[in-house]
């Protein structure tokens, strides 16, 4: 049993040694650097006592619950139906919108752009409709676009899979009760998609708090905190500051992450 | 077909107990003797802890400390399985899906670097040995339950193991199916005079296939001993319980006499003080009731085809388990006689 | 019945346009790379000359890609397999603790991940400067991919018992971990790879900050294209992304898909 035990704690060994000195390490380090400004670790609270920051947290949690919604909405009311309604092109629906599925966040960006930017294909369908371009790619709507552009294909087969595990014989059962169309998708559906709503809206989540990428590619101006880490990292040179921001907002989306996990009650597949 | 025998192994477990790292214990300290080439059934509910006992013996649990495993009079507590050349057979087969029914057979061989014609000639004798050739290149999730279960006994038997361990192996199997495979699993045994433990919660398998059984009760052993003996002879009353059917009547044993409540019974052979009967059904006839021993009423009566099973109360305790291959109907509530033969009365 | 026919139109009509919303972009952007003048659409004509351009330009970063990826995969493989077998053997609070550890460059943005590194490693010159900086990144980022993807699929097989079977025929550790653990983890280990090269060679939120002027991955390239060139070129750069990524997002979901059927045929032998 003990030469078991010691075998398994050799192979665990390597990827052990790898991730305390590349990550808990330099994780402990930020945090120490992120108290080692001015302000010391008052700086940790800099983001809510400081207004611009608190600004940036305030709209990067609005965008990130507004992501949220709107990828759940979607995901559910497609992934559901392409789930229940095996038809001719199904498979190959399902195949496009779980197409973008890795692509990284700086080419989502420049789908934003094609789509709403200064050349964008939306810009041109106004001006032909209404003589006005409509630009807004290189703002927080734009942001907005990308990131459910982002989650939607990883949150359509998260739910596509829980609805596969969908008792059809509970649907019945409450049909057989006298339940509407609409009661069933209240009553029966919807409850038993929670724990894949939680554990999808959690990754949303924390890939709209967190991602650089699409900000990066559609506008350094967007207010929102991953771009305000960079801000003060590359041109103000403020690596305490950043250190402590950057600090804040790992530790605030691995907490919604786990909250999530707990909620959901199953291991929350884990993205990007 | 079979070529040179298998020297059967003796087995001996002393002082051999088990409890978990959670604190639970599977087994009380157990001492028990297998002679070479004798089939020993363990049997018992689940949590009895007779898995637990064949795993110490195969070397996949190390008993706690005190205990030791003799294979032949060597002690093998410290030798891990792979080192102690049993073969054994898991109730979910356990075959390995990535390899086909010849890969898996000859597995064992291959581990212990065997040449390759070797391999292919024993392979081939497994295959024979079990009627599975057509099966030789499937892969194993194009097997039924039954097939997979004759390419694990191969598998195991490839090796020519020192003894072979079976795990509950006809558990996951459907009712006829088993009746089919214990009799090829009996008639295997036999062959090879091979030493075998058995492990099942099927008093039926354990009948048929054991020299001895052992009943296992909350991590001890109730009782060991010849089918019949354990039948006929039960220690305790679980044991008499658990095997077969067992009718009980309260009463007191007066001069060559249990008297009940609903009748005597001639008993000559009567412990002193007993005040409980224990009887099986096929010793009980249904009589007329001027020629009855004891007089009940029917509470149930369930036509089985060959015969009727009538469940009789007699007194306040559980209702006789009676049955009869008269030709009629019988009636809620109706009157019958039972006549006792008195050879199959037992006290504990 | 015609409301549902009704609801079942509308769900169709809906999913179509989200489809238009992934789809339109990326067959806009490849139209893009190969047009003479975007503005003016494709009557322009088409030409490779972007691509060219880009090939020109940006074919260092196109290689250091494949070849981060292809080491951060072996480096995965070598970290991340054995821990995954260690995790599906023990399965108590101590193993449970590590896979949520293992997960947590996931979950904390890359960009803090990067700037950690940096404040710890940064005055490392020689290792701050060369494209392992990078790769530790990277392997950081991937390996809980790895590790789940295994996991995943030695907790779905009976490990315990086929291991168990193997030794009781004399297997010792290697044989068993080589001969039964590793071939039958064969499809976690696939699935692993794909999505571990996928995401490095996509990797930008921490690369941004990890690279160096001379270890310019492609995402990095894409984000200057983006930032300074024209959209024709850019969007050059994004076709040869494409080119390089869709093979391994098409085989993914080919993975995803017969492993079911695999299984219902499993079933069917069962009965």
């Amino acid at each position: 049993m003990s030469r078991e035990s010691a075998r398994l704690f050799a192979l665990l060994l390597p990827a052990g040694v790898f991730f305390l000195a590349f990550f808990l390490l330099p994780l402990a380090r930020l945090f120490a650097i992120g108290g080692s400004g001015k302000e010391g670790f008052a700086a940790y609270a800099a983001i809510v006592s400081d207004a611009n920051y608190f600004s940036s947290l305030m709209s990067t949690l609005a965008l990130a619950a507004m992501t949220t919604i709107t990828t759940l909405v979607i995901s559910g009311i497609s992934g559901v139906f392409l789930q229940r309604h095996k038809f001719p092109g199904n498979a190959l629906l399902v195949s496009m919108l779980t197409f973008p599925l890795a692509f990284p966040g700086v080419v989502i960006g420049f789908m934003v752009i094609m789509l709403s930017g200064r050349q964008g294909l939306i810009g041109d369908i106004a001006m032909y409709l209404t003589g006005e371009k409509i630009v807004f790619a290189y703002s927080m709507a734009g942001l907005f676009m990308g990131y459910v552009y982002f989650s939607v294909p990883r949150t359509i087969l998260t739910i596509m899979a829980a609805a596969e595990k969908l008792d059809p014989r509970i649907e019945e059962a409450a049909r057989s009760l006298g339940a509407s169309t609409w009661r069933v998708v209240f009553d029966v559906i919807l409850p038993g998609l929670k724990p894949a709503f939680i554990a999808a809206g959690a990754i949303c989540f924390a890939t709209a708090m967190g991602a650089f990428g699409t900000a990066f590619t559609l506008a350094t101006r967007i207010n929102v905190l991953p771009m305000v880490i960079y801000t003060e990292f590359t041109l103000q040179a403020n690596m305490a500051m950043a250190a402590a921001l950057s600090f804040v907002l790992g530790a605030v989306t691995w907490l919604v992450l786990a909250i999530a996990r707990t909620a959901a009650g199953s291991t929350v597949a884990a993205a990007g | 077909m079979m070529t040179d025998p298998v020297q059967p192994l003796a087995i001996a477990l002393s002082r051999c107990g088990k409890t978990f790292a959670d604190g639970t214990r599977a087994l009380e300290p157990l001492d028990l003797e297998i002679k070479a080439g004798e089939t020993v059934v363990f049997l018992g509910p689940s949590g009895c802890g007779k898995t637990t006992t064949l795993r110490i013996i195969a070397g996949l649990e190390d008993p706690d400390a005190g205990g030791r495993v003799l294979f032949d009079g060597v002690d093998v507590t410290a030798q891990p399985i792979e080192q102690r050349n049993v073969g054994m057979v898991f109730q979910s087969y356990a075959l390995f899906p990535n390899m086909t029914v010849a890969e898996n057979i000859g597995y064992g061989l291959r581990v212990r670097r065997a040449k390759k014609p070797a391999i292919a000639a024993r392979v081939d004798e497994m295959l024979g040995m079990m009627r599975i050739e057509p099966l030789a290149d499937r892969r194993i999730d194009q097997l039924s339950g039954g097939q997979r279960q004759r390419v694990a006994l191969a598998r195991a038997l490839a090796v020519r193991p020192r003894a072979l361990l079976l795990d509950e192996p006809l558990t996951a199997l459907d009712a006829k199916l088993r009746d089919a495979l214990r009799l090829e699993i009996d008639e295997l045994l036999r062959r090879l005079g091979i030493t075998a433990i058995y492990v099942t919660h099927d008093q039926a398998e354990a009948m048929a296939l054991g020299d001895r059984i052992a009943v296992m009760d909350h991590g001890k052993m109730a009782q060991i001993g010849p089918p019949r003996e354990i039948y006929r002879r039960p220690a305790t009353r679980f044991v008499a319980d658990f095997i077969g059917t067992m009718n009980r009547i309260s009463g007191v044993a007066r001069g060559g006499v249990f008297v009940t409540d609903a009748g005597a019974v001639p008993w000559l052979e009567a412990p002193p003080g007993t005040t409980e009967a224990l009887f099986r059904p096929e010793d009980v006839t249904v009589v007329d009731e001027g020629q009855a021993h004891l007089k009940g009423s029917v509470v149930a009566a369930f036509f089985l085809g060959d015969r009727t099973r009538l469940f009789v109360k007699v007194d306040a305790n559980k209702p006789l388990v009676v049955e009869t291959d008269a030709r009629r109907d019988y009636a809620h509530g109706e009157t019958v006689g039972l006549r006792i033969d008195p050879r199959g009365l037992m006290a504990l | 019945m015609k409301k549902r026919a009704v609801l079942f139109w509308a769900q169709l009509g809906f999913t179509l346009m989200v489809c238009a919303f992934l789809i339109v972009p990326v067959v806009l952007s490849m139209l893009a790379g190969v047009t003479v003048n975007y503005q003016n659409g494709l009557e322009s004509g088409l030409t490779l000359r972007w691509i060219g351009e880009v090939w020109a330009g940006y074919r260092q970063t196109i290689f250091l890609s494949i070849g981060i990826s292809l080491v951060c995969l072996a480096v995965t493989l070598v970290l991340g397999v054995p821990a995954a077998y260690v995790l599906a053997k023990r399965q108590n609070a101590m193993t449970r603790a590590i896979e949520e550890l293992l997960v947590m460059p996931v979950a904390v943005p890359g960009l803090a991940t990067a700037l950690a590194l940096i404040v710890t490693y940064g005055g490392a010159g020689g290792f701050r400067t060369s494209w392992t900086f990078i790769l530790v990144g990277h392997v950081l980022f991937t390996l809980p991919f790895m590790v789940r993807s295994v996991l995943a699929v030695l907790s779905a097989i009976d490990l315990k018992t086929l291991e168990e079977s193997a030794s009781s025929l004399g297997a010792g550790f290697g044989q068993r971990f080589f001969q039964i653990v590793l071939p039958n983890c064969r499809g976690g280990i696939l699935a692993g790879s794909l999505m571990v090269v996928t995401l490095s060679m996509g990797e930008f939120n921490m690369t941004w900050l990890l690279h160096t002027p001379l270890t310019k991955t492609l995402p990095v390239g894409l984000a200057d294209a983006y930032a300074s060139l024209r959209l024709e070129i850019g969007s050059a750069y994004t076709l040869v992304f494409f080119v390089m990524i869709v093979p391994l997002l098409l085989a993914m979901q080919a993975m995803s898909r017969p492993r079911k059927s695999k299984t219902a045929k499993a079933d069917i032998g069962e009965e």
